[in-house]
Parts: structure tokens; C-alpha cells; sequence
């Protein structure tokens, strides 16, 4: 496992590159001029002008701004946010375990909802329960999220006024009633995300289970007078699981997607609501943070994809 | 059997009672926005503050909002923007996803490799967050040169079709790889077709299935892109009712006024639901792996 996860992250490492590359190239496609207020300023003579371009080398080549900036990431100096006059790391550190913890409770929530219904559609094929499931799959899969929120927060919230719709983190609780108070304020997010990612996940294991229960190991195994439910369970779902994992790893970055829409509404303080803030705000260098970090999170997932990716079929580890 | 295979795809595909119902719906949606405007002539922004947030009624069959506005009126003439997005995005899409497709798949060694790796940093990275940093960064200045509907339009249609030609690409390369060692394809080598031609004439027809299929679940994509895009504040223009737009006005409004968010948000659904049936009817129909 060792060597297979050094290569796993050799191998991240040039997409995370490349992330870099196309962050940097759409921010020098850019019009505008970080310098467009000095040069309409009169108070500033031609001559400094043209001394503060070469100190910031705006006038470098592009390859070698890439490599200042490049450096400068990897240093942690992320620049300095204009509204809050606070260092972006901070900014973004403070607000990443809240977008963690809603992303990481919807998985698990779509994760429980997917692999039992999509196995019991796929064992049973056509029938009324797999008829009923795959066709509240596609539904789910069209109802998009900010569409289900507002459902949500008008039944649960406005008919029947059973959950708060805005999201507090400031709740003076202790004990019991904080952990209370903290279920009762998120259900309601990671509901819409956990259910939106669950309707696609579905459909995935019901046909990955399908292709793999025609297999004949699968003959051989039932035909050794192994229990359907040790076949199903120990030999199917396993084998099934590897293209799941793959397919989930390739949604990440629409759950990402999802997670800003479902903060936005809930005004949940992560850092999908910073991102929106702080484009309404024009804050270039948190706005700038925040799309590389959500870089990061989706490659740091592919990474985690990978290593699953290499428990479920040893085989790949060995390669 | 001397049918051809659109009549056969055709028969496969009214198999599909959803999508066949789908299909029926849909055009009834589209009809609805193109020729709405013309018979229900309410105009988007006429304000009249004594229907202020008024219920559904004869006069107003969606209601109105806050500042009396039809909510019909907007509805329709926003569904012709979110179905034009759509349309014009899957197209782009589909574009520059057959042309990376098909150049990596007739090239094999590092221009195929490159171009993969290409889709797949694409594939890996996060869409929504550079979608809103892209329009951030460039709205300004394609709205001085075009016009704030036309610029945005532009902006956003290129934008989302920039972000969703990797599967199409994915798919194109793969048909081109089994398809070019085909008899028939060497029958077209041998009498001398040159590589255009036969990519043209003869592979890139028979791989227009599954491209078809990619594409029409494209343009719910890109429908729901637009709206998500707008819903944040981030779309078109205030001035603009796109169907996502109306949500972001609306969502403040929840309590007092629920139809205001309703009828536009149940519009993305079931446009964007009966899009997904009925892709899901033309897989049947003209995915060969599936044949029943």
C-alpha cells in the first residue's frame, strides 16, 4: 500500500498543477489592471508608476508570474482579504470544518440511502421496487438543490415549524441541547445534499451490481451452496464497488457545486457562503483562495477515491 | 427487415412510456414559452403595487411579486433565455467535445495522451466555484462591449459549454477507437478514402448515438447551471427573469408569498425531469450495448 499511495499523490501532484495553471491563466485573461486607479491618479508621476509595475513584475513574462505567484500559494501567502482585513488562510481555515462537515454527513447519509436500495433494484431487476426507486432516482437527480431547499425550508420550517432555516453557529448551549440544537439546524442541508447525491449514486449501483451478477464466479459461488445473502453481500457488492467509487470520485466537484448552492441557502458560514460574499463584494484575493482550495478538497477526494480504489481490488496496489 | 434504423430507434424508443409521456410534455412547455408571449401579452415588468405579492388568480394565473409584477409573464419570457441557454451550451458542448474526442481518437502516442489528460483536469475541476470566478472576472467587460443581456448570454453560454465537453470528448474517443479497426472503415482505407473523409462520412455517423444521448442531458445540465448560476445572484441581470433569477428574488419572500418560488422552480423541474426521461428513452433506443 506503501508505494502505491506515494504514486497515487506523484500522480496528483500534476493535476493539482495544472489546476494552478488554469486558475492563473483565467486571472491574467482577465481585463482590468491592478494599477488602473494609479494611472488615472494625476498625484502619481509616470516615473513610480512604472517603478511599482517592475517591483510587483506585472511586466514579467506570463510564465515567470506564474512561477512568482505558484510560489507564493505554496508559501502559504495567500494575499490579504479587502473587506475583512484578515489573511485569507485564516479566513478560509476558520470556515473549512463546516463545509467538511456538511459535505462529510451528506455522503454518508447518501451513502446509506444508494447501496441498499440500489442492490435490492439490481438482485430483482424490473420489478415493482426497482420500477418505483429508479424512477424517484431520475426525479431526484432533476430536482436541483437550491429548487429542494426552499421546498424544504417551506414545509419543515414555514408550514409546520418543526427546524430552523437559518443556520446559527453561535448557539450558547452546552451538553445535550448543543448537540440538539446542531442536529435539528443541519438535517435540513444535509438532507438536500445527502438526497440529491443519493438519487445519482443509485443509479450507479444498480448497474454496476447488474453487470457484475451475470458473472460466472457468481454462478459458481451460488452453485457451491453459498446463502444468496454471502453471495450478494461478499461476492457481488465488493466487486461492484470499484466502478462506484471511481464514478463518485468523478462527482465530487458537482457535490462541491451542490454544497455552495446549499450553504447559500441555509447561510451556512463555509466556505461555499465566503465564495459568493466575497464575489457580491469583489474581494479578488478570497475569491482567489477559495476556488484553490475547493481545487485541492476535489483532488485531496480523487486521492481518497484512489486509495478505496486499491483496498477494494488489491490487485491495482500491485501494478 | 427493411426498416431503417431511425424508424427502429423510434419504435424502441416509444417503448419507453416515461419518455414517450416526457416527450409529449416538454413540447407542450416549449410551445408554451415561444407562443405564450404572443397570446398572454402581460408585460415582464409592469409594476402595480395594488397586486402587490397577490395569490394566484384570473388575472394573475401565477400571481405576482413584490412590486406586482405577472409572475406568468416573467415565467414564459424567462424560460425562453433558460431553454436558449440550454440549447445553445449542449451545442458548444457537444462541439468542442466531438472535436477533442475525434482528434485523440484517430491520433494515437502523446496527442492522444495529452488530450486526455487535458478532459481529466477538466473532469477534476470544481465547475460551480470557477464558473462564478470566470463570470466574476470577465462580466464587466463583455457587458461594455455587447450589451448586459447579449454579454451575459455570450458569457454564460460559453462559459458552461467550456466546462461540459469532457464526457461527449470521453465517449467520441472511445467510438472512434473501436470503430476505426472496423471492416468497414478499412473497405473505405483501402479505396483510398483520405482521413477526413472517413472520419466525416463513415465514423463519425456511427458514433452518434451515444453523443446524442450525452447531449440531451446536457442541455438539463446546462438548464441547471444557468439557474444555479442566476440563483446566486450571479446570472443575468435583476432586469432579466430567468427561471433561476425569480427563485433568488423570491427566496426572501418564502413565508408570505410561496407561489412566487414555486411555479419557476416546479418549471426547472420538470423541464429539466422530462429532458432526463427522455434521454433516458434514447439510451434505450439508440445505445447499441443496451439492445433489449
Amino acid at each position: 500500500m506503501g508505494p502505491y499511495l506515494m504514486r497515487r499523490i506523484l500522480i496528483a501532484l500534476p493535476s493539482l498543477l495544472g489546476i494552478s495553471a488554469v486558475l492563473f491563466t483565467v486571472l491574467a485573461l482577465a481585463p482590468g489592471d491592478p494599477f488602473e486607479e494609479l494611472a488615472t491618479n494625476p498625484n502619481v508621476p509616470a516615473e513610480v508608476r512604472v517603478m511599482l509595475r517592475a517591483k510587483f513584475g506585472l511586466d514579467d513574462p506570463i510564465w515567470q508570474r506564474y512561477f512568482h505567484w505558484l510560489m507564493a500559494m505554496m508559501q502559504g501567502d495567500w494575499g490579504y482579504s479587502f473587506i475583512s482585513r484578515v489573511d485569507v488562510d485564516q479566513l478560509i481555515l476558520q470556515r473549512v470544518p463546516v463545509t467538511l462537515a456538511v459535505i462529510g454527513a451528506s455522503q454518508v447519509v447518501a451513502l446509506l440511502i444508494a447501496l441498499p436500495i440500489g442492490i435490492i433494484s439490481a438482485v430483482k431487476p424490473y420489478s415493482w421496487f426497482d420500477r418505483i426507486f429508479s424512477t424517484l432516482a431520475l426525479v431526484g437527480f432533476s430536482l436541483p438543490t437550491f429548487f429542494s431547499g426552499l421546498l424544504l425550508i417551506l414545509l419543515f420550517s414555514i408550514t409546520l415549524g418543526w427546524l430552523p432555516f437559518v443556520y446559527r453557529a453561535d448557539i450558547s448551549a452546552t451538553g445535550w441541547e448543543w448537540w440538539w440544537l446542531h442536529l435539528k439546524q443541519s438535517l435540513m442541508p444535509v438532507m438536500v445534499l445527502g438526497l440529491f447525491q443519493a438519487a445519482s449514486w443509485m443509479r450507479y449501483v444498480r448497474s454496476a451490481v447488474l453487470d457484475v451478477i451475470k458473472l460466472d464466479f457468481v454462478t459458481t459461488a451460488r452453485s457451491k451452496g453459498l446463502k444468496e445473502r454471502v453471495v450478494i453481500m461478499k461476492h457481488v457488492v465488493r466487486n461492484a464497488l470499484t466502478p462506484v467509487v471511481t464514478l463518485v470520485a468523478l462527482r465530487m466537484p458537482a457535490v462541491f457545486g451542490g454544497a455552495i448552492v446549499t450553504e447559500q441557502i441555509f447561510r451556512i458560514p463555509g466556505i461555499g457562503s465566503l465564495l459568493i460574499d466575497a464575489i457580491l463584494r469583489n474581494d479578488t484575493p478570497v475569491i482567489m483562495g477559495v476556488t484553490f482550495v475547493f481545487s485541492c478538497l476535489v483532488i485531496l477526494f480523487n486521492l481518497i477515491a484512489d486509495l478505496l480504489y486499491g483496498w477494494l481490488d488489491p490487485r491495482i496496489s500491485f501494478r | 427487415m427493411g426498416t431503417s434504423p431511425w424508424a427502429e430507434a423510434w419504435r424502441r424508443f416509444r417503448r419507453h412510456k416515461m419518455a414517450l409521456f416526457s416527450l409529449g410534455l416538454l413540447t407542450a412547455i416549449v410551445l408554451l414559452v415561444i407562443l405564450g408571449p404572443v397570446v398572454w401579452r402581460v408585460a415582464i415588468d409592469e409594476i402595480d403595487f395594488a397586486a402587490r405579492l397577490a395569490r394566484p388568480s384570473w388575472a394573475h394565473p401565477m400571481g405576482t411579486d413584490d412590486l406586482g409584477q405577472d409572475i406568468f409573464a416573467r415565467v414564459l419570457y424567462g424560460g425562453r433565455i433558460s431553454l436558449a441557454v440550454g440549447l445553445v451550451a449542449m451545442m458548444m458542448a457537444i462541439f468542442v467535445g466531438v472535436l477533442i474526442g475525434a482528434i485523440a481518437g484517430m491520433s494515437r502516442g502523446w496527442v492522444d495522451t495529452a488530450l486526455m489528460w487535458l478532459t481529466d483536469l477538466f473532469l477534476s475541476l470544481p465547475q460551480l466555484p470557477l464558473l462564478l470566478l470566470v463570470i466574476y472576472l470577465f462580466r464587466d467587460g463583455l457587458k461594455a462591449r455587447f450589451g448586459p443581456e447579449v454579454g451575459v448570454f455570450i458569457l454564460i453560454v460559453m462559459v458552461i459549454g467550456c466546462f461540459s465537453w469532457m464526457p461527449v470528448a470521453r465517449l467520441v474517443r472511445a467510438q472512434f477507437f473501436s470503430l476505426r479497426e472496423k471492416e468497414f472503415v478499412e473497405a473505405a482505407r483501402a479505396l483510398g478514402a483520405s482521413t477526413p473523409r472517413i472520419v466525416v462520412r463513415h465514423i463519425l455517423p456511427n458514433s452518434l448515438g451515444p453523443v446524442i444521448v450525452a447531449g440531451t442531458i446536457d442541455v438539463a445540465a446546462a438548464i441547471i447551471a444557468e439557474s444555479t448560476l442566476s440563483f446566486l445572484g450571479l446570472g443575468f441581470p435583476p432586469d432579466i427573469p430567468t427561471w433561476g433569477r425569480i427563485l433568488f428574488d423570491s427566496k426572501d419572500y418564502l413565508d408570505i408569498a410561496p407561489h412566487w418560488a414555486l411555479f419557476p422552480g416546479l418549471a426547472i423541474f420538470l423541464t429539466v425531469l422530462t429532458i432526463n426521461f427522455i434521454g433516458d428513452g434514447l439510451r434505450d433506443a439508440l445505445d447499441p450495448r443496451k439492445v433489449m
